[in-house]
Protein backbone atom coordinates (compact mmCIF):
# COMPACT_ATOMS: atom_id res chain seq x y z
CA UNK A 1 0.00 0.00 0.00
CA UNK A 2 1.39 3.38 -0.84
CA UNK A 3 0.87 6.59 1.04
CA UNK A 4 0.15 9.53 -1.18
CA UNK A 5 -0.10 13.25 -0.56
CA UNK A 6 -3.71 14.38 -0.23
CA UNK A 7 -4.97 15.65 -3.55
CA UNK A 8 -4.89 19.41 -3.90
CA UNK A 9 -8.35 20.30 -5.04
CA UNK A 10 -7.94 24.03 -4.88
CA UNK A 11 -7.65 26.17 -7.94
CA UNK A 12 -5.38 28.71 -6.28
CA UNK A 13 -6.05 32.34 -5.49
CA UNK A 14 -8.34 34.61 -7.51
CA UNK A 15 -6.54 36.80 -10.09
CA UNK A 16 -6.53 40.07 -8.10
CA UNK A 17 -5.02 38.39 -5.04
CA UNK A 18 -2.55 36.56 -7.25
CA UNK A 19 -1.41 39.84 -8.75
CA UNK A 20 -1.03 41.38 -5.31
CA UNK A 21 1.02 38.40 -4.18
CA UNK A 22 3.19 38.42 -7.31
CA UNK A 23 4.14 42.01 -6.54
CA UNK A 24 5.12 41.03 -2.99
CA UNK A 25 7.11 37.98 -4.07
CA UNK A 26 9.59 40.15 -5.92
CA UNK A 27 10.77 41.53 -2.61
CA UNK A 28 12.30 38.29 -1.41
CA UNK A 29 14.99 35.96 -2.72
CA UNK A 30 12.77 32.91 -1.99
CA UNK A 31 9.08 32.20 -2.62
CA UNK A 32 8.72 30.76 0.84
CA UNK A 33 9.37 34.21 2.34
CA UNK A 34 6.11 35.41 0.82
CA UNK A 35 4.17 32.92 2.95
CA UNK A 36 3.17 35.28 5.78
CA UNK A 37 2.01 38.01 3.38
CA UNK A 38 0.18 35.36 1.31
CA UNK A 39 -1.66 34.09 4.39
CA UNK A 40 -2.66 37.63 5.33
CA UNK A 41 -4.14 38.06 1.86
CA UNK A 42 -5.88 34.68 1.96
CA UNK A 43 -7.37 35.33 5.38
CA UNK A 44 -8.80 38.60 4.15
CA UNK A 45 -10.35 36.82 1.14
CA UNK A 46 -11.82 33.99 3.20
CA UNK A 47 -13.65 36.26 5.63
CA UNK A 48 -11.16 36.40 8.47
CA UNK A 49 -10.13 32.77 8.79
CA UNK A 50 -8.25 30.11 6.88
CA UNK A 51 -10.20 26.97 5.94
CA UNK A 52 -8.21 24.05 4.50
CA UNK A 53 -9.12 25.26 1.06
CA UNK A 54 -7.30 28.55 1.71
CA UNK A 55 -4.19 26.77 2.96
CA UNK A 56 -4.20 24.58 -0.13
CA UNK A 57 -4.55 27.59 -2.41
CA UNK A 58 -1.62 29.35 -0.77
CA UNK A 59 0.49 26.20 -0.82
CA UNK A 60 -0.20 25.68 -4.52
CA UNK A 61 0.54 29.31 -5.30
CA UNK A 62 3.94 29.28 -3.59
CA UNK A 63 4.86 25.72 -4.45
CA UNK A 64 5.03 24.62 -0.81
CA UNK A 65 3.74 21.43 0.83
CA UNK A 66 0.39 21.95 2.56
CA UNK A 67 1.86 20.49 5.74
CA UNK A 68 4.45 23.27 5.83
CA UNK A 69 1.78 25.97 5.42
CA UNK A 70 -0.29 24.29 8.12
CA UNK A 71 2.69 24.34 10.49
CA UNK A 72 3.14 28.06 9.99
CA UNK A 73 -0.55 28.86 10.41
CA UNK A 74 -0.71 27.09 13.76
CA UNK A 75 2.28 29.05 15.05
CA UNK A 76 0.84 32.54 14.77
CA UNK A 77 -1.99 34.08 16.81
CA UNK A 78 -3.38 36.24 14.01
CA UNK A 79 -4.23 33.31 11.75
CA UNK A 80 -7.47 31.51 12.54
CA UNK A 81 -8.46 28.00 11.64
CA UNK A 82 -12.09 28.17 12.59
CA UNK A 83 -14.80 30.63 11.65
CA UNK A 84 -14.73 33.99 13.40
CA UNK A 85 -17.33 36.73 13.67
CA UNK A 86 -17.62 39.43 11.01
CA UNK A 87 -15.99 41.60 13.64
CA UNK A 88 -13.10 40.26 15.63
CA UNK A 89 -12.55 41.70 19.08
CA UNK A 90 -9.29 41.34 20.96
CA UNK A 91 -9.26 42.59 24.52
CA UNK A 92 -5.81 43.18 25.98
CA UNK A 93 -5.55 41.63 29.42
CA UNK A 94 -1.81 41.87 29.94
CA UNK A 95 -0.37 43.53 33.03
CA UNK A 96 -0.68 47.25 32.24
CA UNK A 97 -4.28 46.77 31.16
CA UNK A 98 -5.00 44.44 34.09
CA UNK A 99 -3.78 47.19 36.44
CA UNK A 100 -6.33 49.56 34.88
CA UNK A 101 -9.39 47.33 34.81
CA UNK A 102 -9.23 44.98 31.81
CA UNK A 103 -11.24 42.37 33.74
CA UNK A 104 -14.19 44.72 33.87
CA UNK A 105 -13.78 45.27 30.14
CA UNK A 106 -13.83 41.52 29.48
CA UNK A 107 -16.97 41.25 31.62
CA UNK A 108 -18.64 44.03 29.68
CA UNK A 109 -17.83 42.35 26.37
CA UNK A 110 -19.15 39.01 27.59
CA UNK A 111 -22.34 40.55 28.94
CA UNK A 112 -22.98 42.46 25.76
CA UNK A 113 -22.29 39.63 23.31
CA UNK A 114 -23.70 36.81 25.48
CA UNK A 115 -21.31 34.19 24.17
CA UNK A 116 -18.10 32.78 25.60
CA UNK A 117 -14.62 33.64 24.48
CA UNK A 118 -13.74 32.33 21.01
CA UNK A 119 -17.39 31.63 20.15
CA UNK A 120 -19.30 33.46 17.42
CA UNK A 121 -22.55 35.28 18.21
CA UNK A 122 -25.56 33.47 16.69
CA UNK A 123 -25.98 36.24 14.09
CA UNK A 124 -22.35 35.78 13.00
CA UNK A 125 -21.58 39.37 13.89
CA UNK A 126 -18.85 39.14 16.55
CA UNK A 127 -16.33 36.92 18.24
CA UNK A 128 -13.90 37.90 20.96
CA UNK A 129 -10.77 36.72 22.69
CA UNK A 130 -8.47 38.02 25.41
CA UNK A 131 -5.12 39.01 23.98
CA UNK A 132 -1.54 39.77 24.94
CA UNK A 133 -0.15 43.32 25.08
CA UNK A 134 -1.12 45.29 21.99
CA UNK A 135 1.39 48.08 22.51
CA UNK A 136 -1.13 50.61 23.72
CA UNK A 137 -0.63 50.34 27.46
CA UNK A 138 -0.68 54.12 27.93
CA UNK A 139 -4.35 54.09 26.95
CA UNK A 140 -5.30 51.09 29.08
CA UNK A 141 -7.69 49.43 29.22
CA UNK A 142 -7.97 48.88 25.50
CA UNK A 143 -9.22 46.50 22.85
CA UNK A 144 -8.83 46.02 19.15
CA UNK A 145 -11.90 45.68 16.94
CA UNK A 146 -10.85 44.39 13.53
CA UNK A 147 -7.96 46.76 12.70
CA UNK A 148 -8.94 49.60 15.00
CA UNK A 149 -7.62 50.32 18.49
CA UNK A 150 -10.21 51.49 21.01
CA UNK A 151 -8.49 53.11 23.94
CA UNK A 152 -9.21 54.37 27.46
CA UNK A 153 -12.22 52.09 27.65
CA UNK A 154 -14.98 51.97 30.22
CA UNK A 155 -17.68 49.29 30.31
CA UNK A 156 -20.14 51.83 28.96
CA UNK A 157 -17.92 52.72 26.01
CA UNK A 158 -17.47 49.05 25.28
CA UNK A 159 -21.25 48.63 25.04
CA UNK A 160 -21.55 51.65 22.75
CA UNK A 161 -18.78 50.42 20.48
CA UNK A 162 -20.15 46.90 20.26
CA UNK A 163 -23.70 48.08 19.60
CA UNK A 164 -22.38 50.21 16.76
CA UNK A 165 -20.96 47.22 14.88
CA UNK A 166 -23.03 46.14 11.89
CA UNK B 1 16.72 72.20 29.41
CA UNK B 2 16.62 68.95 27.47
CA UNK B 3 15.19 69.37 23.99
CA UNK B 4 13.46 66.26 22.63
CA UNK B 5 15.45 64.66 19.83
CA UNK B 6 13.62 61.51 18.79
CA UNK B 7 10.14 62.84 19.47
CA UNK B 8 10.62 66.39 18.27
CA UNK B 9 8.15 65.80 15.43
CA UNK B 10 5.42 64.39 17.65
CA UNK B 11 2.83 67.14 17.43
CA UNK B 12 4.13 68.26 14.03
CA UNK B 13 1.86 66.39 11.61
CA UNK B 14 3.59 68.06 8.66
CA UNK B 15 6.57 65.79 9.30
CA UNK B 16 4.51 62.84 8.08
CA UNK B 17 5.13 64.09 4.55
CA UNK B 18 8.50 64.08 2.88
CA UNK B 19 8.37 67.83 2.40
CA UNK B 20 7.49 68.54 6.01
CA UNK B 21 10.11 66.12 7.28
CA UNK B 22 12.80 67.75 5.18
CA UNK B 23 11.73 71.13 6.49
CA UNK B 24 12.37 69.91 10.03
CA UNK B 25 15.95 69.09 9.05
CA UNK B 26 15.14 65.61 7.83
CA UNK B 27 17.40 63.68 5.45
CA UNK B 28 20.31 65.99 6.25
CA UNK B 29 21.89 63.14 8.17
CA UNK B 30 21.57 60.84 5.18
CA UNK B 31 22.99 63.49 2.83
CA UNK B 32 25.94 63.93 5.15
CA UNK B 33 26.41 60.18 5.58
CA UNK B 34 26.57 59.67 1.83
CA UNK B 35 29.57 62.03 1.77
CA UNK B 36 31.32 59.88 4.37
CA UNK B 37 33.12 56.57 4.01
CA UNK B 38 30.95 53.71 5.34
CA UNK B 39 33.62 52.78 7.89
CA UNK B 40 33.77 56.34 9.17
CA UNK B 41 30.04 56.18 9.88
CA UNK B 42 30.46 52.95 11.80
CA UNK B 43 33.26 54.55 13.83
CA UNK B 44 31.12 57.58 14.58
CA UNK B 45 28.21 55.44 15.76
CA UNK B 46 30.58 53.38 17.89
CA UNK B 47 32.04 56.54 19.37
CA UNK B 48 28.58 57.90 20.20
CA UNK B 49 28.07 55.01 22.62
CA UNK B 50 24.64 54.21 21.14
CA UNK B 51 23.42 50.95 22.67
CA UNK B 52 20.53 48.90 21.29
CA UNK B 53 17.11 50.08 22.42
CA UNK B 54 15.40 46.73 21.75
CA UNK B 55 16.31 45.15 25.05
CA UNK B 56 19.84 43.85 25.13
CA UNK B 57 21.71 47.17 25.06
CA UNK B 58 24.46 46.00 22.71
CA UNK B 59 26.65 48.62 21.00
CA UNK B 60 25.10 49.44 17.62
CA UNK B 61 28.37 50.51 16.01
CA UNK B 62 30.12 47.37 17.17
CA UNK B 63 27.34 45.21 15.74
CA UNK B 64 27.66 46.95 12.37
CA UNK B 65 31.41 46.41 12.38
CA UNK B 66 30.90 42.62 12.53
CA UNK B 67 29.37 42.57 9.05
CA UNK B 68 31.85 40.93 6.67
CA UNK B 69 32.74 43.05 3.66
CA UNK B 70 33.31 40.35 1.08
CA UNK B 71 29.91 38.61 1.20
CA UNK B 72 26.90 39.85 -0.76
CA UNK B 73 24.03 40.49 -0.57
CA UNK B 74 23.67 41.90 2.93
CA UNK B 75 20.49 42.86 4.72
CA UNK B 76 19.20 45.18 7.39
CA UNK B 77 16.17 43.96 9.33
CA UNK B 78 14.56 46.63 11.44
CA UNK B 79 12.93 45.12 14.49
CA UNK B 80 9.49 46.73 14.76
CA UNK B 81 7.88 43.71 16.41
CA UNK B 82 7.39 45.57 19.71
CA UNK B 83 5.56 42.91 21.70
CA UNK B 84 7.23 43.16 25.10
CA UNK B 85 4.35 43.82 27.50
CA UNK B 86 4.41 47.46 28.59
CA UNK B 87 6.22 48.70 25.49
CA UNK B 88 4.67 51.16 23.03
CA UNK B 89 7.46 53.59 22.14
CA UNK B 90 8.33 52.23 18.69
CA UNK B 91 4.71 52.57 17.63
CA UNK B 92 4.89 56.28 18.47
CA UNK B 93 8.07 56.71 16.44
CA UNK B 94 6.52 55.02 13.42
CA UNK B 95 3.14 56.68 13.61
CA UNK B 96 4.45 60.20 14.13
CA UNK B 97 7.79 60.32 12.34
CA UNK B 98 8.07 57.52 9.77
CA UNK B 99 10.74 59.28 7.72
CA UNK B 100 13.06 59.47 10.70
CA UNK B 101 13.06 55.68 10.79
CA UNK B 102 13.51 55.40 7.03
CA UNK B 103 16.46 57.80 7.24
CA UNK B 104 18.05 55.83 10.08
CA UNK B 105 17.63 52.58 8.17
CA UNK B 106 19.11 54.14 5.03
CA UNK B 107 22.20 55.38 6.85
CA UNK B 108 22.72 51.96 8.42
CA UNK B 109 22.36 50.28 5.02
CA UNK B 110 24.96 52.59 3.49
CA UNK B 111 27.31 52.02 6.43
CA UNK B 112 27.18 48.23 6.15
CA UNK B 113 26.55 48.23 2.39
CA UNK B 114 23.22 46.43 2.56
CA UNK B 115 20.99 46.89 -0.48
CA UNK B 116 17.80 45.59 1.06
CA UNK B 117 16.08 46.56 4.29
CA UNK B 118 13.05 44.79 5.70
CA UNK B 119 11.06 46.48 8.41
CA UNK B 120 9.50 43.60 10.36
CA UNK B 121 6.45 45.10 12.02
CA UNK B 122 4.08 43.22 14.31
CA UNK B 123 0.87 42.24 12.53
CA UNK B 124 -1.37 44.17 14.92
CA UNK B 125 0.26 47.51 14.06
CA UNK B 126 -1.77 48.13 10.92
CA UNK B 127 -1.97 51.87 11.47
CA UNK B 128 1.79 52.25 11.82
CA UNK B 129 2.30 49.97 8.81
CA UNK B 130 -0.02 52.11 6.68
CA UNK B 131 1.75 55.31 7.71
CA UNK B 132 5.15 53.77 7.01
CA UNK B 133 3.96 52.39 3.69
CA UNK B 134 2.86 55.87 2.64
CA UNK B 135 6.18 57.39 3.74
CA UNK B 136 8.12 54.70 1.87
CA UNK B 137 6.15 55.43 -1.28
CA UNK B 138 7.01 59.10 -0.98
CA UNK B 139 10.65 58.31 -0.34
CA UNK B 140 10.73 56.20 -3.53
CA UNK B 141 8.95 58.87 -5.55
CA UNK B 142 11.15 61.59 -4.08
CA UNK B 143 14.31 59.89 -5.36
CA UNK B 144 15.53 58.87 -1.92
CA UNK B 145 15.02 55.11 -2.08
CA UNK B 146 15.28 52.79 -5.06
CA UNK B 147 17.92 52.55 -7.75
CA UNK B 148 20.03 55.38 -6.40
CA UNK B 149 19.94 56.30 -2.72
CA UNK B 150 19.49 60.08 -2.77
CA UNK B 151 21.31 60.27 -6.08
CA UNK B 152 24.42 58.49 -4.77
CA UNK B 153 24.20 55.57 -7.16
CA UNK B 154 23.83 53.15 -4.22
CA UNK B 155 20.82 50.89 -4.69
CA UNK B 156 18.53 50.58 -1.71
CA UNK B 157 15.13 48.89 -1.46
CA UNK B 158 13.08 49.03 1.70
CA UNK B 159 10.06 46.84 2.39
CA UNK B 160 7.58 46.33 5.18
CA UNK B 161 7.10 42.76 6.34
CA UNK B 162 4.09 42.19 8.59
CA UNK B 163 4.29 39.65 11.38
CA UNK B 164 1.31 37.57 12.43
CA UNK B 165 1.14 37.66 16.21
CA UNK B 166 4.02 35.94 18.02
CA UNK B 167 6.18 37.58 20.68
CA UNK B 168 9.07 35.25 19.93
CA UNK B 169 9.45 36.81 16.48
CA UNK B 170 10.89 39.84 18.30
CA UNK B 171 13.88 37.68 19.19
CA UNK B 172 16.30 38.36 16.39
CA UNK B 173 16.74 34.85 15.00
CA UNK B 174 13.06 34.01 15.50
CA UNK B 175 12.44 37.11 13.41
CA UNK B 176 14.73 35.86 10.65
CA UNK B 177 12.93 32.52 10.53
CA UNK B 178 9.60 34.32 10.37
CA UNK B 179 10.86 36.64 7.62
CA UNK B 180 11.84 33.56 5.64
CA UNK B 181 8.26 32.28 5.91
CA UNK B 182 8.71 29.77 8.70
CA UNK B 183 7.57 29.22 12.26
CA UNK B 184 9.36 31.84 14.33
CA UNK B 185 11.60 29.47 16.26
CA UNK B 186 14.94 30.96 17.32
CA UNK B 187 18.14 29.58 15.84
CA UNK B 188 21.19 28.25 17.60
CA UNK B 189 23.91 30.91 17.88
CA UNK B 190 26.65 31.01 16.67
CA UNK B 191 26.65 31.62 13.79
CA UNK B 192 25.44 35.11 14.55
CA UNK B 193 23.15 36.96 12.15
CA UNK B 194 25.99 39.37 11.29
CA UNK B 195 27.57 36.47 9.41
CA UNK B 196 24.70 34.07 8.65
CA UNK B 197 21.44 36.00 8.89
CA UNK B 198 18.46 36.46 6.60
CA UNK B 199 18.50 33.98 3.72
CA UNK B 200 21.92 32.83 4.94
CA UNK B 201 23.52 36.22 4.36
CA UNK B 202 25.11 38.84 6.65
CA UNK B 203 22.37 40.75 8.42
CA UNK B 204 22.14 43.62 10.87
CA UNK B 205 19.12 43.56 13.16
CA UNK B 206 18.33 46.74 15.05
CA UNK B 207 15.38 48.07 16.95
CA UNK B 208 13.27 50.98 15.62
CA UNK B 209 14.39 53.41 18.32
CA UNK B 210 18.05 52.46 17.88
CA UNK B 211 17.87 53.32 14.18
CA UNK B 212 15.97 56.55 14.82
CA UNK B 213 18.97 57.79 16.83
CA UNK B 214 21.32 57.39 13.89
CA UNK B 215 20.43 60.44 11.74
CA UNK B 216 20.96 62.69 14.78
CA UNK B 217 24.34 61.17 15.57
CA UNK B 218 25.46 61.80 12.01
CA UNK B 219 24.05 65.32 11.80
CA UNK B 220 25.18 66.56 15.20
CA UNK B 221 28.16 64.31 15.86
CA UNK B 222 29.13 61.65 18.37
CA UNK B 223 30.48 64.21 20.84
CA UNK B 224 27.15 65.99 21.06
CA UNK B 225 25.40 62.62 21.49
CA UNK B 226 27.77 61.55 24.24
CA UNK B 227 27.18 64.76 26.13
CA UNK B 228 23.65 63.49 26.88
CA UNK B 229 23.22 60.78 29.53
CA UNK B 230 24.82 59.40 32.66
CA UNK B 231 28.31 58.40 31.55
CA UNK B 232 30.35 56.98 28.65
CA UNK B 233 28.40 53.72 28.68
CA UNK B 234 24.94 55.22 28.93
CA UNK B 235 24.52 57.93 26.35
CA UNK B 236 21.88 59.74 24.35
CA UNK B 237 18.19 60.48 24.52
CA UNK B 238 15.91 57.62 25.57
CA UNK B 239 12.22 56.89 25.27
CA UNK B 240 10.47 55.57 28.35
CA UNK B 241 7.02 54.04 27.99
CA UNK B 242 5.30 54.47 31.32
CA UNK B 243 2.04 52.72 32.19
CA UNK B 244 0.07 51.14 35.00
CA UNK B 245 -0.77 53.15 38.10
CA UNK B 246 0.28 56.64 37.02
CA UNK B 247 -1.95 59.60 36.29
CA UNK B 248 -0.57 60.35 32.83
CA UNK B 249 0.76 57.22 31.18
CA UNK B 250 2.62 57.77 27.92
CA UNK B 251 5.91 57.82 26.08
CA UNK B 252 8.37 60.32 27.52
CA UNK B 253 11.77 61.27 26.13
CA UNK B 254 14.58 62.04 28.58
CA UNK B 255 18.34 61.97 28.66
CA UNK B 256 19.10 58.35 29.53
CA UNK B 257 19.59 57.98 33.28
CA UNK B 258 16.80 60.21 34.58
CA UNK B 259 15.64 58.93 37.96
CA UNK B 260 12.48 56.91 38.29
CA UNK B 261 11.21 59.47 40.81
CA UNK B 262 11.41 62.33 38.32
CA UNK B 263 9.78 60.22 35.67
CA UNK B 264 6.93 59.37 37.99
CA UNK B 265 6.40 63.00 38.97
CA UNK B 266 6.35 64.11 35.33
CA UNK B 267 3.77 61.44 34.61
CA UNK B 268 1.46 63.14 37.07
CA UNK B 269 2.34 60.98 40.05
CA UNK B 270 0.47 57.92 41.24
CA UNK B 271 -2.92 56.99 39.79
CA UNK B 272 -5.78 58.32 41.94
CA UNK B 273 -3.34 59.35 44.66
CA UNK B 274 -2.16 55.81 45.45
CA UNK B 275 1.12 54.81 47.09
CA UNK B 276 3.95 53.24 45.15
CA UNK B 277 4.51 49.57 45.91
CA UNK B 278 6.67 48.30 43.07
CA UNK B 279 7.68 48.94 39.48
CA UNK B 280 9.05 47.10 36.51
CA UNK B 281 11.80 49.14 34.86
CA UNK B 282 12.12 47.42 31.49
CA UNK B 283 9.12 45.45 30.29
CA UNK B 284 7.67 42.11 31.34
CA UNK B 285 11.07 40.40 31.16
CA UNK B 286 12.64 42.66 33.77
CA UNK B 287 12.70 41.64 37.43
CA UNK B 288 10.40 43.78 39.58
CA UNK B 289 11.88 46.45 41.83
CA UNK B 290 10.39 47.52 45.18
CA UNK B 291 9.35 51.11 45.97
CA UNK B 292 12.58 51.61 47.92
CA UNK B 293 14.36 51.88 44.54
CA UNK B 294 12.44 55.04 43.65
CA UNK B 295 15.60 57.11 43.24
CA UNK B 296 17.26 54.73 40.81
CA UNK B 297 18.85 56.19 37.70
CA UNK B 298 17.14 54.62 34.73
CA UNK B 299 20.15 53.67 32.63
CA UNK B 300 21.43 50.27 31.48
CA UNK B 301 24.14 49.78 34.07
CA UNK B 302 22.45 51.23 37.15
CA UNK B 303 19.29 49.18 36.63
CA UNK B 304 21.37 46.04 36.04
CA UNK B 305 23.29 46.67 39.25
CA UNK B 306 20.00 46.92 41.14
CA UNK B 307 19.10 43.40 40.01
CA UNK B 308 16.87 44.12 37.05
CA UNK B 309 17.32 45.41 33.52
CA UNK B 310 16.47 48.48 31.49
CA UNK B 311 15.30 46.19 28.68
CA UNK B 312 12.89 48.07 26.45
CA UNK B 313 12.51 50.84 29.08
CA UNK B 314 8.85 49.99 29.51
CA UNK B 315 8.09 51.16 33.01
CA UNK B 316 5.07 49.55 34.67
CA UNK B 317 4.02 51.15 37.93
CA UNK B 318 2.06 49.35 40.66
CA UNK B 319 0.40 50.84 43.73
CA UNK B 320 -0.37 49.37 47.15
CA UNK B 321 -3.65 47.81 46.02
CA UNK B 322 -1.79 45.57 43.57
CA UNK B 323 -1.48 41.87 44.27
CA UNK B 324 2.07 40.95 43.28
CA UNK B 325 1.20 37.26 42.95
CA UNK B 326 -1.60 38.06 40.56
CA UNK B 327 0.57 40.44 38.53
CA UNK B 328 3.36 37.93 38.17
CA UNK B 329 0.85 35.18 37.40
CA UNK B 330 -0.35 37.25 34.47
CA UNK B 331 3.19 37.66 33.17
CA UNK B 332 3.81 33.94 33.64
CA UNK B 333 0.72 33.21 31.56
CA UNK B 334 2.16 35.43 28.85
CA UNK B 335 5.51 33.65 28.75
CA UNK B 336 3.85 30.25 28.78
CA UNK B 337 1.72 31.27 25.83
CA UNK B 338 4.65 32.76 23.94
CA UNK B 339 7.29 30.07 24.51
CA UNK B 340 7.97 28.62 21.07
CA UNK B 341 8.27 25.16 22.57
CA UNK B 342 11.63 24.10 21.15
CA UNK B 343 13.43 23.70 24.48
CA UNK B 344 11.93 21.43 27.12
CA UNK B 345 12.97 23.55 30.15
CA UNK B 346 11.31 26.65 28.70
CA UNK B 347 8.21 24.92 27.31
CA UNK B 348 7.48 22.87 30.43
CA UNK B 349 8.89 25.30 32.97
CA UNK B 350 6.81 28.29 31.85
CA UNK B 351 3.72 26.10 32.04
CA UNK B 352 4.52 24.98 35.59
CA UNK B 353 5.25 28.51 36.71
CA UNK B 354 1.89 29.68 35.46
CA UNK B 355 0.07 26.80 37.15
CA UNK B 356 1.86 27.29 40.47
CA UNK B 357 1.31 31.03 40.53
CA UNK B 358 -2.39 30.65 39.73
CA UNK B 359 -2.72 28.12 42.50
CA UNK B 360 -1.04 30.47 44.98
CA UNK B 361 -3.17 33.38 43.77
CA UNK B 362 -6.34 31.38 44.41
CA UNK B 363 -5.31 30.43 47.93
CA UNK B 364 -4.42 26.86 47.07
CA UNK B 365 -0.66 27.18 47.38
CA UNK B 366 1.50 25.28 49.81
CA UNK B 367 4.45 26.37 51.91
CA UNK B 368 6.93 24.75 49.58
CA UNK B 369 5.63 26.52 46.45
CA UNK B 370 8.10 29.39 46.77
CA UNK B 371 10.99 26.96 46.79
CA UNK B 372 9.45 25.01 43.94
CA UNK B 373 9.19 28.18 41.85
CA UNK B 374 12.84 28.99 42.47
CA UNK B 375 13.83 25.46 41.55
CA UNK B 376 11.97 25.74 38.22
CA UNK B 377 13.68 29.07 37.59
CA UNK B 378 17.00 27.35 38.20
CA UNK B 379 16.17 24.67 35.67
CA UNK B 380 15.14 27.10 32.93
CA UNK B 381 17.93 29.61 33.50
CA UNK B 382 20.91 28.99 31.26
CA UNK B 383 19.26 25.87 29.82
CA UNK B 384 17.30 27.39 27.01
CA UNK B 385 18.20 28.33 23.51
CA UNK B 386 17.09 31.95 23.45
CA UNK B 387 16.65 34.72 25.99
CA UNK B 388 12.90 34.12 26.41
CA UNK B 389 13.63 31.44 28.97
CA UNK B 390 15.70 33.80 31.08
CA UNK B 391 13.16 36.56 30.56
CA UNK B 392 10.36 34.35 31.87
CA UNK B 393 12.11 33.69 35.17
CA UNK B 394 12.93 37.37 35.83
CA UNK B 395 9.57 38.43 37.25
CA UNK B 396 9.01 35.11 39.08
CA UNK B 397 12.37 35.15 40.85
CA UNK B 398 11.89 38.75 41.88
CA UNK B 399 8.46 37.90 43.32
CA UNK B 400 9.85 35.13 45.49
CA UNK B 401 12.99 36.99 46.47
CA UNK B 402 11.61 40.49 47.00
CA UNK B 403 7.94 40.06 47.83
CA UNK B 404 7.93 36.75 49.68
CA UNK B 405 5.72 37.90 52.58
CA UNK B 406 2.91 38.36 50.05
CA UNK B 407 3.33 34.84 48.74
CA UNK B 408 3.28 33.53 52.33
CA UNK B 409 0.18 35.54 53.15
CA UNK B 410 -1.69 33.91 50.25
CA UNK B 411 -0.71 30.48 51.49
CA UNK B 412 -1.46 31.21 55.16
CA UNK B 413 -4.82 32.88 54.61
CA UNK B 414 -5.78 30.44 51.84
CA UNK B 415 -7.04 33.32 49.71
CA UNK B 416 -5.85 36.40 47.89
CA UNK B 417 -5.58 39.16 50.51
CA UNK B 418 -6.15 41.86 47.90
CA UNK B 419 -9.79 42.48 47.03
CA UNK B 420 -10.56 42.68 43.33
CA UNK B 421 -10.36 46.35 42.49
CA UNK B 422 -13.27 47.98 40.65
CA UNK B 423 -12.10 50.81 38.41
CA UNK B 424 -15.45 51.85 37.00
CA UNK B 425 -18.61 52.87 38.83
CA UNK B 426 -21.90 52.26 37.06
CA UNK B 427 -20.04 51.42 33.91
CA UNK B 428 -18.37 54.80 33.50
C1 LIG C 1 11.79 36.92 23.52
C2 LIG C 1 12.42 38.16 22.97
C3 LIG C 1 11.62 39.15 22.41
C4 LIG C 1 12.19 40.30 21.88
N1 LIG C 1 11.36 41.25 21.35
C5 LIG C 1 11.92 42.35 20.80
C6 LIG C 1 11.08 43.35 20.21
O1 LIG C 1 9.85 43.22 20.19
N2 LIG C 1 11.67 44.44 19.67
C7 LIG C 1 13.03 44.60 19.67
O2 LIG C 1 13.51 45.57 19.14
N3 LIG C 1 13.83 43.68 20.22
C8 LIG C 1 13.31 42.56 20.77
N4 LIG C 1 14.15 41.61 21.31
C9 LIG C 1 15.61 41.82 21.23
C10 LIG C 1 16.15 41.33 19.90
O3 LIG C 1 16.47 39.96 20.00
C11 LIG C 1 17.43 42.05 19.48
O4 LIG C 1 18.32 42.02 20.55
C12 LIG C 1 17.22 43.48 19.07
O5 LIG C 1 16.26 43.58 18.07
C13 LIG C 1 18.50 44.05 18.57
O6 LIG C 1 18.34 45.41 18.25
P1 LIG C 1 19.05 46.56 19.10
O7 LIG C 1 20.47 46.11 19.30
O8 LIG C 1 18.93 47.75 18.24
O9 LIG C 1 18.32 46.65 20.37
C14 LIG C 1 13.60 40.46 21.88
C15 LIG C 1 14.38 39.47 22.45
C16 LIG C 1 13.83 38.34 22.99
C17 LIG C 1 14.70 37.29 23.58
S1 LIG D 1 14.02 29.40 25.25
FE1 LIG D 1 11.80 29.10 24.95
S2 LIG D 1 11.23 30.59 23.39
FE2 LIG D 1 13.48 30.43 23.32
S3 LIG D 1 13.88 28.87 21.75
FE3 LIG D 1 13.72 27.77 23.70
S4 LIG D 1 11.55 27.16 23.86
FE4 LIG D 1 11.70 28.74 22.26
S1 LIG E 1 -0.82 45.71 28.45
FE1 LIG E 1 -2.60 46.17 27.32
S2 LIG E 1 -1.84 47.24 25.59
FE2 LIG E 1 -0.05 46.75 26.71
Amino acid sequence: MSVSEPKVTSTGLPPAAKAELDEIRKRYPTDEAALLPALHIAQRLWGGWLPDEALEAVAAELGLPVSKVYGVVTFYDLYHQKPVGRHRIRVCTNLSCQLRGSEEIMEAVREELRVEEDEVTPDGRCSYVHFECLGSCDTAPMMMVDETYHENLTPRRVRDILRGLK
Amino acid sequence: MFEPVLTKNVGNPAALTLKGYKKSGGYEGLAKALQMEPDTIIEEVKKSGLRGRGGAGFSAGLKWSFIPKNITPKYLVCNADESEPGTFKDRLLMEYDPHQLIEGCAICCWAVQANICYIYIRGEYTKAATILERALKEAYEGGILGGSLMGSGFKLDMYIHRGAGAYICGEETGMLESLEGKRGQPRVKPPFPAVVGAFGKPTVINNVETLCNVPHIITRGADWYKSIGTDERNTGPKLYAISGHVERPGTYEYPIGITFREMLENAGGMYRGGTLKAFIPGGASAPILPASQIDIKMDFDTVAKAGSMLGSAAVIVMDETTCMVRSVARLAKFFNHESCGQCTPCREGTNWMELLLKRIEHGEGTESDGRLLLSICGQIGGNSLCALGDAAIGPVKSLVERFYPEVEQHVRERRCPFPQRRHFQNGA
